[in-house]
């Protein structure tokens, strides 16, 4: 990339708030549900029908906002956004416009240098989502499902204060990491609970104006902002070397080419005559209710990173991952608090064996096959020399694979460390007797044989002695002919 | 007086009479309803004062008030008949608001209004006409076509309640249910000789009334008596937590207070209502009216309204830019009028709503898409709002010296069929004194106060938020002292 050029990010993030009933109405919120069985007239926009406020979705801005450091609007405003579409059942969309229920708010993130950066967030605002066109199964026709009509949206708007799409994406999941600590979204992108469109914009470095902007939708993956903004930043740059002008419209990013093309104008070219929504009352907030939703905040990932540092020991990279997901970080916390090993070993188990064995299977943290307190339990093992750590690593398959709890595996398998000096010196010295050559090519200098003689040991014992042990007894036993 | 089941005139007894007769078991509901429904049957075409009669339903509404009663389940309004404005959402039947958009469209819920009224026993006999979507001020706008005036068949019956208003007039029906949006239910029955009650925004709850202008529209009642309001209102009133607008406050018993004599009341007059737009005759009998309240020991304190000139192009700001956007629903894809073989859905869109919806109301929604537009809101639709804060400021500052103000409901007495028509504007203006209430969100009646030739005359009384017993004890006070609204058009005695 040039670097005669500097990018400008702004990221506007659709949250989905995790709420059991729709933001006006009282229709169930649960996702993958038969078309149209969770919409109800008010819903469905009949004729006479009126919205009334989720109270919680006020709850869940308000979390959001004290969470981002962010003002709350004593008094917001839904307004009405007007368009015609058929997803879009009474014609215009419930959002908040120049009144937004979260203002001035802000981040720190970590660019790719390290370095923190503060991210402007303007606003964040209460509104509710469409239904959905469907074009699968129908010839001349298009379905209309309004499940999703009326789900409430929390959405995000930052300061174009990012510049790169690196810088995005980390922006992108500390807002993803917040709102599942919040309790407040269930940051589910496959099921559209958490997307994103990207205003885009390049110009000359050094320069305060900003360039024209292209805004990209369609962006329901981390991986896709970042492919879709680098695709982008490329080919701003490219028309503006060639001496051409940014258009300012919207693109859509198609994942399968992977580049953005223009949406159709006949798409975006609305006058959406926002105005204030008569059907409801403006929202009121006072500090007393501010201050009883502070009380309810949860640690926050910065904090909780601190924290696993100064307290546990960690190193800060293992908190960073730790902390990206809640689950996680407590199941972290669960193990590290029910064992005798060192922080930094559940740490690693957790970051390393438990969410490789997670990965692979597909399973989430909450159902983990292993609960926290039989990993401590393993972990145990390895502290008061029952096992080998890489002993410990085939306990742990065993216990993923249902065999029982650390101890019973150990036992069944007879996979118990051999720590008897004598035996493991007859073994040593057994194997010493089975490779003259290499002995004396040992005692002759060649010390880097010591593991050669290591792994026929461990070789006989089925790797159950004591490495500790065997190390010191063959250097003994080689020493002493 | 005493009333045999086959006595004619069951049907000029007012609510209050008939409900004392129901609970004598002087007839039964059934009895009741069986004659009303005759009326209509007689009557109700040549009026047009129906778009649906809902005659079985009624019968077997009747058969279930006269168990209820026999059960010792009466409700309050047990047995008794009304109609409800053709845009009350009512279960399992059409519900037309007066539109071809909505000519097929039967509601599957009873509107918050309808419910109740139906919880207290009355019995529903059927969807009166009414301006399409409420939009008009005399009826014409309706596909259904327009409603006689009873007092005169050439005449209007002014809108956009209309049907409603002609119903009661003509004694098809002692009660009706009605909406007021710029004076939709008191010019209606200023023009017909009877009661119009606009509650205050907030009052009734507004969930099941298809909206025309959200921020001003409120339902009421027409009927021949303000004691009959007063009944009607109190089952109809109340918070709805359905309705975000409607408003938590005490539902009184609004008939109780009724009698309180008129001693004390101070009573505002305007200057600006007694300008050259309103008609001498009309001007009189408002006039007569006024000096018949002092008599009875009110004064009459002279208040200004100085921004009530620019109510009229402030409503016509407000609403249609509310309506435009309410009517966006219609769009041929989930009920109403769908046009037929649609190109792609732009045409869907253009033709289901070109064809369903008549002149005034697609006029209205560009109006009302117009002055939201980019570069023009700040122009139009926020210097409306500014205007309606002064507006209502004005009503607050008068208020503090009155407790009602008093006025005429419109500047003339029914117009013509016809006649204004093709002159949007001069229709706009029969509502310049009716709109000003609805713009500050404030109660007002209007009281039949005589004749100017041969058409009724209303009186309107506007009161403070929530001061719906002041103006319905002045309403009724005036009443007892005389006659206008037992007069009954000739041709329906």
């Amino acid at each position: 990339m040039s670097t005669a050029w500097e990018t400008v990010i702004g990221l506007e993030i659709h949250t989905q708030l995790a709420t059991t009933s729709k933001i006006f109405s009282g229709s169930p919120t649960a996702y993958g549900a038969e078309p149209n069985t969770q919409a109800n007239l008010v819903d469905l926009g009949y004729p006479g029908v009126l919205p009334v406020l989720n109270a919680e979705v006020v709850r869940m801005a308000c979390k959001f906002g004290l969470a981002v450091n962010a003002r709350i609007a004593p008094r917001s405003v839904f307004a009405r956004k007007n368009y015609f579409y058929p997803d879009l059942p009474k014609g215009y969309q419930i959002s908040q416009y120049e009144l937004p229920i979260v203002f001035d708010g802000e981040l720190q993130i970590e660019t790719a240098a390290g370095d923190e950066k503060r991210i402007g967030i303007t606003r964040a605002h209460l509104e509710e989502d469409a239904g959905k066109s469907v074009h699968e199964g129908f010839s001349q026709a298009t379905g209309i499902d309004l499940n999703r009509a009326g789900t409430p949206l929390l959405e995000i708007v930052s300061e174009p204060d990012l510049r790169s799409a690196s810088e995005a994406i980390a922006y992108m999941r500390k807002i993803h990491t917040i709102v599942r600590y919040l309790g407040i979204s269930d940051g589910n992108m496959q099921e559209g609970s958490f997307r994103c469109d990207a205003n885009v914009s390049v110009r000359p470095r050094g320069q305060a104006e900003l360039g024209t902007r292209t805004e990209l939708k369609n962006l329901n993956s981390f991986r896709f902002v970042e492919k879709a903004i680098n695709y982008e930043i490329e080919r701003q740059i490219d028309v503006l070397e060639d001496g051409g002008e940014v258009v300012q419209e919207t693109r859509l990013y198609d994942s399968d080419k992977d580049e953005t093309r223009p949406m159709r104008s006949k798409e975006e070219a609305n006058d959406y005559r926002y105005f204030p929504d008569p059907d409801l009352l403006p929202v009121e907030i006072s500090e007393d209710y501010i201050a009883a939703v502070r009380e309810s905040l949860p640690e926050l990932p910065d904090a909780k990173r601190k924290r696993f540092v100064d307290d546990y020991g960690l190193r800060p990279d293992d908190a960073g991952i730790l902390i990206l997901s809640l689950p996680l970080a407590d199941f972290f916390e669960a193990t590290a608090a029910a064992t005798a090993a060192a922080p930094q070993v559940a740490a690693n188990w957790v970051i390393g064996e438990l969410s490789a064995a997670l990965n692979r299977d597909g399973v989430a943290i909450a159902d983990s096959r292993i609960a926290a307190g039989a990993l401590a339990r393993l972990l145990d093992r390895i502290e008061d020399n029952t096992i080998s750590g890489k002993i410990a690593k085939e306990v742990f398959e065993a216990m993923w694979d249902g065999e029982g709890s650390a101890d019973d595996i150990i036992e069944s398998r007879g996979l118990r460390q051999i720590t008897d000096s004598s035996a493991i010196d007859s073994v040593v010295d057994a194997v010493i007797a089975a490779n003259p050559g290499q002995a004396a090519e040992y005692r002759a200098g060649k010390e880097k044989l010591l593991g050669f003689f290591v792994g026929q040991v461990m070789k006989e014992t089925q790797g159950k002695a004591n490495p500790a042990q065997v190390n010191e007894a063959l250097k003994r036993r080689l020493k002493a002919e | 007086m005493t009333v045999g089941a086959s006595d004619q005139s069951l049907h000029q007894m007012t609510l209050a009479e008939l409900g004392d007769g129901l609970r004598a078991g002087d007839f039964s509901a059934l009895e009741l309803t069986t004659a009303l429904l005759d009326r209509i049957a007689a009557h109700g075409e040549a009026l047009n004062a129906f778009i649906t009669v809902t005659a079985d339903e009624a019968m077997r509404a009747a058969e279930a008030a006269d168990a209820a009663r026999s059960n010792g389940n009466a409700g309050p309004l047990n047995g008794l008949p009304v109609v409800h404005k053709d845009l009350f959402c009512t279960a399992g039947v059409k519900t037309s608001c007066g539109s071809r958009m909505l000519d097929n469209f039967v509601s599957p819920y009873d509107a918050t209004v309808v419910a109740k009224l139906r919880q207290a026993g009355a019995v529903s006999l059927g969807k009166t006409n009414m301006d399409e979507f409420a939009m008009g001020s005399s009826n014409e706008t309706s596909y259904y076509g327009p409603v006689k005036n009873p007092w005169d068949h050439e005449y209007s019956p002014g809108g956009s309640s209309g049907g409603s208003a002609a119903a009661v007039a003509a004694r098809l029906v002692p009660g009706a249910t009605g909406t007021d949006t710029g004076g939709s239910i008191r010019q209606p029955a200023s023009l017909t000789g009877t009661v119009g009650l606009k509650p205050t925004y907030g009052r009734v709850s507004r969930y099941g009334m298809v909206a025309f202008a959200s921020s001003l529209d409120q339902a009421g009642v027409i009927t021949r008596s303000a004691a009959d309001a007063a009944l009607l209102l109190g089952v109809m009133a109340g918070f709805d937590e359905r309705d975000s607008t409607s408003v938590d406050h005490p539902v009184p018993d609004y008939v109780v207070g009724l009698d309180q004599p008129l001693e004390g009341l101070r009573v505002g007059i305007v200057r600006q209502h007694f300008d050259e737009g309103l008609e001498e005759q009309c001007g009189a009998r408002v006039r007569e009216a006024l000096a018949l309240l002092e008599e009875q020991g009110a004064s009459l304190v002279e208040v200004d309204l100085p921004n009530l000139d620019l109510s009229v192009p402030t409503y016509y700001v407000v609403a249609p830019a509310e309506c435009s956007s309410n009517l966006s629903r219609f769009d041929g894809v989930r009920f109403g009028h769908r046009a037929s073989d649609p190109d792609d859905l732009l045409d869907l869109y253009c033709r289901s709503r070109g064809e369903g919806f008549g002149d005034e109301v697609q006029r209205r929604v560009m109006t009302g898409t117009y002055v939201l537009s980019a570069g023009y809101y700040d122009a139009y639709y926020l210097k409306a709002q500014k205007v309606r804060q002064l507006i209502s400021q004005d009503f607050k500052n008068a208020f503090a010296s009155v407790d009602v103000i008093a006025g005429p409901t419109a500047p003339t007495p029914a117009f013509r069929l016809g006649e204004k028509t093709d002159d949007p504007i001069t229709m706009y203006l029969n509502d310049i004194y009716t709109i000003g209430a609805n713009l500050a969100g404030l109660p007002g009646i209007s009281v039949p106060c005589g004749f100017s030739a041969d058409l009724p005359v209303g009186l309107q009384l506007v009161g403070p938020h929530f001061a719906e017993q002041t103006i319905l004890r002045c309403a009724h006070q005036y009443q007892t002292l005389t006659d206008w609204h037992c007069r009954c058009p000739e041709a329906y005695q």
